[in-house]
């Protein structure tokens, strides 16, 4: 399997790991009335669609870099890759 | 000079020599390289531009872009991810680089000394090719001079800076697993050659 590096180019799949699904940018707000009922959905909740999946891949052997990676859970097609700050910041995190 | 130059003891190398460790084949010198001092150079956030320009100043040329490297004067530096440099100059002359980086950088920049976190191989020679791959992922043929790619060899996360292809690389791994590294490099250049 191929990952398309938005910075590097195309690099083979061995030099990354896998975190998981990419809502864990989603972080909660731990200050809401609700936080626990938000943490319980955010660490336990996850969709497992037979389709295409966005997640998070770490570039381990790389340029250390993380990315959201929307990969086809059927086929592994990989359909886009996005740098995960970037991705953060247009959701208006880590600023 | 560095403060601590009077203790009396020698320094090793990162395979633990006196001297560094040579070991030519028919067409490859594989050469430890001791002489380097590293600093590593993170821009803060939302300072990126404030830091190329300081560190322009500095080094005495731009920063490289990603995946690569360039040598002005007695400064190196390499591309190491987003944001983020390692720098390099003669251990007898910048010592303290770190601290000299620091000074120049200011605010927009975090730097880190990186000197003895590191271990670095000089490969010379027409056998380049072979060697390099069989040990990485790095597309080493297709590959120009003032290529940096982060590559794993042997399990470990090294840098491979090219300074010319097929003829001449250096290959920077973490000090701690020097053996490991010198042990698949020479096993590679026996395998081949």
């Amino acid at each position: 399997m191929i990952i398309n590096h938005p910075i590097l180019g195309p690099r083979d799949s061995q030099e990354f790991t896998y975190l998981g699904d990419a809502s864990l940018i989603d972080r909660p707000d731990w200050q809401a009335d609700n936080a626990a009922d938000q943490f319980c959905d955010y660490l336990y909740l996850r969709d497992n669609p037979a389709g295409a999946h966005r997640e998070l891949w770490f570039h381990e052997q790389g340029d250390r870099s993380w990315l959201v990676v929307t990969r086809n859970t059927v086929t592994h097609e990989i359909l886009n890759v996005e740098l995960a700050r970037d991705v953060a910041r247009a959701r208006g995190r880590s600023k | 000079m560095g403060k601590f130059d009077n203790h009396g003891l020698k320094a090793i190398s990162p395979l633990g020599g006196h001297e560094p460790r040579e070991d030519a084949f028919a067409g490859l010198l594989i050469r430890e390289v001791t002489d380097r001092a590293l600093a590593s150079l993170a821009a803060r956030q939302g300072r990126l531009e404030a830091v190329h320009s300081a560190a322009e100043s500095f080094l005495g040329g731009a920063l490289p872009e990603p995946v690569r490297w360039r040598a002005a004067g007695e400064f190196a530096a390499w591309w190491m991810g987003p944001d983020l440099w390692m720098v390099s100059a003669p251990h007898d002359s910048h010592e303290l680089l770190a601290g000299e980086l620091k000074q120049a950088l200011g605010e927009a920049g975090s730097v880190v000394e990186q000197t003895d976190g590191w271990c670095c191989f000089g490969m010379e020679g027409a056998r380049c090719f072979d060697v390099l791959e069989r040990l990485c992922n790095a597309n080493v043929r297709a590959g120009k001079a003032g290529d940096a790619t982060r590559t794993s060899m042997e399990h470990l996360g090294v840098f491979l800076l090219c300074h010319e292809p097929g003829q001449r690389y250096s290959v920077i791994g973490p000090r701690s697993s020097a053996g490991s590294l010198h042990h698949a490099l020479v096993s590679a250049a026996k395998s081949v050659i």
